[in-house]
């Protein structure tokens, strides 16, 4: 607790028993920035995935879609046979047919707002929505197979899954990308702090001589080290949330990629990264001056 | 205050001395004399802890120095000021601030010791030379800034190696009345010299006992000058 407070609070005349390294806290800073800005976006990335899988294993699980491929002779029957089969089966909240207008708004993306559906061999789609607990998905094929030759059963399985998957995949990605930065960015800061404390050998000989201990030598190099990765990571973050912002907002048309920002209180998330990267950089520094202190003991 | 039973101490396997003992009482003053290489700085490191014996006992104020911790050392070295030859300093800070380090170090405030600190700056001859670095400094303005440094916790022993080994005779005068005051003052002073004339000197103003360390051994090399 009072290695904290007094890594905030500090010690101006402590702070300057360790020469000034003007590259060394250079490359710090931007490297502890860079990070932070990666990690803004692994986080969006993250976040934006979870938010998706999420939104199509929900949504998409309770729907399926009834495809009726039947001569123009036959259409309405053969719709109007399914439909009944639907409402009588367990496990159906709701079925109802397509109307040529919704038909065409799903095609309008093709072939233009002004379908002439009477001349093209379109089915009839018929949208249902699964009760809980839902319908026998087998026994449903095999009843609309014998009594609706052309009816087509599409419960979504087939590119909901894999869909479903590949954002839950990208979501761990995210994460271990932030993982793996934070790694980074502890490994890079071992470093140099132990190039600094290579360097400052000396300096920790004359401190030593004059009756320093090692908690007080060991603080300045991690405080200098913490309040870099500190600074850096904030201004990192500053860029990367950004950045965030001027993506375009989620929207239908643009599907995916437009949905990457942060969403509501989520946007205080990034915040969170320079106080991590102060914790990494304080822990990485602390464990590498006990080292580099206890070889020069 | 000191002393050292039996030490022996070998580098890289080779014997440096062995079975050395000498007590440094408080208030005493004493020179420790020797051809170069004879193990005069590893002796003296030994009384401050820098180094541990191979053989034998050390004890300073009555803690074996073996058995301490790296902050009971720490303290240890708050009590037993070092001057050494090469002085060592903070290259980037100015004089003032390397004199005042075992004060920042140990959490004193400098606000509180301004007088203190300005007064010991008078007593060095170094008053108006405060705000220098210490490469601009002078080899005997280096040594007295170390002194400085040395006295300013008011440690119950001061050592000195070689602390005149860099500076012309008047320079030198200069150091060794510091050093006598210092033991005036009841501090009790080992110094380290090859300087015979520096121990001559000293005969008209100190009561001293040199110590020559030769051959792996260490003698009483006279009666008090």
């Amino acid at each position: 607790m009072s290695a904290l407070r007094n890594l905030i609070l500090g010690d101006a005349q402590a702070d300057r028993v360790v020469p000034p390294s003007g590259f060394t806290a250079q490359l710090t800073l931007f490297a502890s920035g860079a990070m932070a800005f990666l990690c803004v976006f692994a986080l969006a990335l993250s976040l934006a995935s979870g938010r998706v899988a999420h939104r199509w294993s929900e949504e998409l699980a309770r729907a399926a879609t009834l495809r009726i491929n039947a001569p123009p002779e036959q259409r309405a029957a053969q719709t109007e046979a399914a439909l009944e089969i639907l409402r009588q089966t367990p496990g159906v909240a709701s079925a109802r047919a397509l109307t040529d207008e919704e038909q065409a708004a799903l095609l309008a993306p093709w072939f233009g707002a002004d379908v002439p559906l009477d001349a093209l061999p379109v089915p009839q789609l018929i949208e249902l929505t699964e009760a809980d607990p839902g319908y026998d998905t087998t026994g449903l094929r095999l009843r609309l197979q014998a009594e609706v030759p052309g009816a087509v059963l599409d419960d979504h399985t087939r590119w909901r899954r894999p869909l479903v998957e590949a954002a839950i995949g990208l979501r761990r990605l995210g994460v271990v990308s932030i993982v793996l930065i934070g790694g980074a960015m502890a490994a890079m800061i071992t470093l140099a702090a132990n190039a600094a404390l290579a360097a400052n050998a000396q300096v920790i000989e004359v401190l030593r001589l004059v009756g320093a201990q090692d908690s007080y030598i060991a603080q300045a190099f991690v405080r200098r080290f913490t309040l870099r990765a500190l600074s850096g990571a904030a201004v990192g973050v500053a860029f990367g949330m950004l950045g965030v912002w001027l993506m375009p907002e989620a929207s239908e048309e643009g599907g995916f990629l437009t949905g990457l920002g942060f969403q509501s209180w989520r946007w205080l998330l990034p915040l969170l990264i320079p106080l991590l990267s102060a914790l990494v950089a304080f822990v990485a520094t602390t464990r590498a001056a006990r080292k580099r202190l206890g070889d020069l003991a | 205050m000191i002393e050292l039973e039996d030490v022996g101490y070998n580098y890289g396997g080779g014997e440096l001395f062995s079975n050395l003992s000498v007590q440094l009482a408080p208030g005493s003053f004493h020179f420790l004399t020797g051809p170069s290489g004879a193990g005069k700085t590893t002796l003296l490191k030994l009384c401050y802890g820098a180094l541990t014996p191979t053989s034998g006992r050390a004890r300073a104020f009555n803690m074996d120095v073996k058995g301490l911790d790296r902050d009971q050392m720490a303290y240890l070295r708050r009590r037993v000021g070092v001057v050494h030859q090469d002085c060592r300093f903070l290259d980037h800070l100015p004089v003032v601030e390397n004199i005042a380090l075992p004060l920042t170090v140990s959490g004193r405030g400098l606000l509180e010791e301004q007088a203190n600190l300005h007064e010991l700056m008078t007593w060095v001859g170094l008053s108006d030379r405060k705000d220098a670095l210490p490469p601009e400094l002078s080899g005997g303005e280096r040594q007295r800034a170390a002194l400085a440094r040395a006295v300013i916790l008011s440690p119950d022993v001061i050592i000195a190696d070689e602390p005149t080994g860099n500076v012309d005779w008047e320079m030198s005068q200069r150091l060794l009345r510091l050093l006598v005051e210092l033991n005036h003052m009841g501090k009790t002073i080992l110094v380290a010299t090859h300087d015979m004339a520096l121990i001559r000197a000293a005969k008209n103003q100190v009561q001293a006992r040199v110590l020559r360390i030769s051959n792996r051994q260490l003698q009483l090399a006279g009666a008090d000058l």
